[in-house]
């Protein structure tokens, strides 16, 4: 079990450097972005596999702290890339 | 016995999701245009993420006899906000003027998006 689970923490590591490469080559921003949540999605599965490795579940939290966080990075790089601004003070910005 | 069923069911759950892991990391690297990445991100990534999640939460649940909600939480919130995420990368790419790629055929959104533009124009 020990063993296998190591295996599957190689192989993920392997895919986070298929998303690296995606994130320093991508031709465009969304690219980037959309490289960085597979990044966040990759942390959340090792942050799984070491804590059944390190045999605690004190790790767990982080897991739903880091899909909020790379839910929310996407959400404000995409309506930057789309508006330019993050938070519009505009009372008429909708029209 | 049993606990060779509840390994064996982990160990299945586990491999799955690291293979659409690796799965998605081969789209990332050899798709040719921002949308078709997209598309291979949002779903298979968020599909393993769930898998591997289903059983790290059947390991804590069914070997160490800790049932841990969280893990849940995470799970459905992911199956949530992997799809809204990728779509709302993607209709940026599109309104940002990212290219499509070479391959495409036809693009059904560009007439639409003229449309909009012109109606603007005349308010």
């Amino acid at each position: 079990m020990t063993m296998f689970l190591w295996i599957c923490v190689a192989i993920l590591s392997f895919s986070l450097v298929g998303f690296l490469y995606r994130l320093m080559k991508g031709p465009s921003t969304p690219d980037r972005v959309i490289a960085l949540d597979s990044i966040g999605v990759g942390l959340i599965t090792l942050v799984g596999l070491f804590s059944i490795l390190f045999d605690s579940p004190f790790f767990l939290e982080v897991i739903l702290l880091l899909a909020i966080i790379a839910y929310i990075g996407t959400v404000a790089f995409s309506k930057f890339t789309e508006k330019g601004v993050i938070i519009e003070n505009d009372r008429d910005a909708h029209k | 016995m049993t606990e060779m069923l509840i390994n064996s069911l982990i160990v299945i759950f586990i491999s799955v999701g690291v293979f659409f892991i690796l799965v998605t990391a081969i789209g990332l690297i050899r798709l040719p245009d921002i949308y078709s990445r997209a598309h291979a991100a949002s779903k298979s990534a968020t599909l393993g993420v769930m898998s591997i999640l289903i059983g790290v939460f059947l390991h804590f649940w069914l070997i160490e006899g800790n049932f841990n909600p969280r893990i849940i939480l995470g799970i459905v919130f992911l199956f949530i906000t992997g799809p809204v995420g990728g779509h709302m990368m993607a209709k940026a790419a599109y309104f940002s003027g990212v290219p499509l790629a070479k391959e495409t055929v036809r693009d059904d959104m560009a007439p639409l998006v003229d449309k909009e533009a012109t109606k603007k124009e005349q308010l």
